[in-house]
């Protein structure tokens, strides 16, 4: 059935070149969020890489911090449509994170705070590709953002930025994360439009 | 919307009666996590997401997740044990 | 009726605008001619969609406001206006009388108020919350029900109370109807106290002892909504008797 209203524009959207397909440009930073929000004190926070033979390598909050940062600048895209052009962030990069992990694995599940996970093959993760992020706009991440820290994997489609990160799974096989088993796609190229199971 | 609150699992029950002949927001669900047993309307649904999560208010564990695709729909009932649906007019 | 009410999968349908008219400068009541509508519980809400030229799309839920059966076969829904909203906007502003929207519904049927439910009842309701509370009003007079009901209303100012007119009327009139306000930003002139947001007394005194094991329907904002339901409990209630509704604040 196709009513068209007329005058409703709905939230005031562009659609600009370069944009993946089917995506609205954004200004603000909606909050999206699948439960509450964990409120993680510094002195308890923890991010722990497990390999897939159970080798743990670990960082505390004062750890993580000395740790090399980088800023970066990207374009983010999510699955309910809009996308945001030029973030800013600082964090730190997997490749950093990752240097000194022994792991043959070629995917990773990301685990977070509060129980959400999300699936993320090993090389989306390296190569300059992915940060886990603790700074946005020059500010500390809020918690409704993901903070203290939160992964950011911008070429995939949002939901892979797992928000409120503490803990990398390498994987030999792949496997669903929260949405991926609840019907959205396993990889979730933007740019290929992989929005849903079997798109 | 205000973010980062829930609903009530009443606000679910337009996308379950698209795909089910009765109202699933008037039956009793049994939570897979802590055996937590009531109505699907009280579970606490956060809607401002890719999907709709519904979540049981007693252990917080998610009960339902509900994703709409343009031409499908997906339905998550791995969080619930029992769907126990009252049948009208019996 | 009932069994209408709840059964048989559900599809978008168009309705059309019968009428308008405003309940405050910023709620609106829609009167909508509903081909073939089935019927409706006092507490079921309707799902409205919209679609601009461009084909975006957005949803929202809207409990319904009249009872059925209603004098013109129709379905009523008062929409609060959120100046930063996204669907209300062009429900109250935009939309006229002889033009279509789209809709299915009624659906939920846990939040719901039937008739055969001999329990005296109290309604809670938070700003806007009162709408799908006052289809339970207006359900309990069409089927000339016996069933007490008191309603505690908790509004900003009293500019804010939607169906002012009515409600006097139904006290006026039916002695098994009571209503109580509690006034959060700014009271009547000669107003008994100062405002204040609902709590224990109110709750205490305006809503029925326990004892009564009194049907208990909770809705407005969430914290609204989690504070009332937090008293009824302290205070004695039977937890599996309080149905609640949150609005997020429908946009």
């Amino acid at each position: 059935m196709g009513i068209i209203s007329r005058g409703f524009g709905g939230r005031r959207r562009e659609s600009v070149p370069g944009l993946p397909p089917g995506q609205y440009l954004t200004h603000d930073f909606p909050v999206l969020s699948a439960g509450p929000t964990p409120r993680i004190p510094l002195d308890r926070w923890r991010f722990t890489v497990t390999t897939e033979t159970g080798e743990k390598t670990s960082w505390n909050w004062t750890e993580f911090q000395a740790l090399p940062a980088e800023d970066v600048t990207v374009d983010i895209h999510c699955v309910t449509k809009w996308s945001k052009l030029g973030t800013t962030w600082r964090g730190v990069s997997l490749d950093t994170l990752l240097e000194n992990v022994e792991s043959a694995a070629d995917y990773t599940m990301v685990h977070s705070f509060g129980g959400y996970t999300t699936n993320v093959p090993m090389e989306d993760l390296l190569d300059g590709k992915a940060w886990i992020a603790y700074k946005f706009d020059g500010e500390d991440l809020e918690p409704e953002h993901g903070g203290p820290a939160r992964l950011v994997v911008p070429h995939l489609y949002f939901w892979k930025s797992a928000k409120w990160v503490n803990g990398l799974q390498l994987m030999n096989e792949d496997e669903p994360g929260f949405w991926e088993a609840a019907g959205y796609h396993m990889y979730g190229d933007p740019w290929r439009e992989q929005r849903y199971q079997g798109d | 919307m205000t973010n980062g609150t829930p609903l009530d699992g009443n606000a679910m029950a337009g996308d379950l009666r698209e795909i089910f002949a009765v109202d699933v927001t008037a039956a009793r669900y049994v939570c897979a996590g802590c055996t937590h047993a009531d109505a699907v309307g009280t579970l606490l649904l956060w809607h401002q997401s890719p999907g709709l999560v519904a979540r049981c208010p007693s252990c917080g564990d998610v009960v339902v997740t509900v994703v709409r695709a343009p031409d499908r729909v997906f339905l998550d009932l791995r969080g619930s044990v029992r769907l126990e649906v009252p049948l009208e007019g019996s | 009726m009932a069994r209408t009410a709840v059964s048989g999968r559900l599809t978008w349908r168009a309705a059309t605008l019968a009428e308008a008219r405003w309940e405050t400068p910023t709620a609106r009541t829609l009167v909508l001619d509903v081909p073939d509508w089935p019927g409706h519980l006092p507490g079921q809400h309707i799902d409205v969609r919209l679609t601009a030229e461009d084909g975006y799309r957005a949803q929202r839920s809207y409990s319904i406001a009249s009872a059925w059966p209603h004098p013109e076969g129709r379905v009523e829904l008062t929409i609060q206006r959120l100046d930063d909203g996204e669907v209300s906007p062009y429900l109250t502003d935009v939309v006229e009388p002889g033009e279509q929207i789209e809709l299915r519904g009624p659906v939920g049927g846990w939040f719901v108020w039937r008739d055969k439910q001999p329990a005296p009842v109290l309604l809670v309701a938070g700003g806007s919350g009162v709408v799908p509370l006052m289809a339970m009003v207006r359900a309990r007079a069409t089927a000339s029900a016996r069933q007490p009901f008191r309603l505690l209303y908790s509004v900003r100012t009293p500019e804010d109370v939607l169906y002012a007119d009515e409600l006097r009327r139904r006290v006026r009139d039916d002695a098994g109807l009571d209503v109580h306000y509690v006034y959060t930003r700014k009271t009547p002139d000669g107003w008994p106290s100062p405002p204040k947001r609902i709590d224990v007394a109110a709750l205490n005194t305006y809503g029925w002892p326990p004892d009564f094991e009194p049907d208990c329907y909770v809705c407005g904002p969430t914290t609204f909504v989690e504070t009332a339901a937090d008293i009824l409990v302290a205070l004695g209630h039977d937890p599996r008797r309080i149905r609640t509704e949150r609005f997020g604040g429908t946009s």
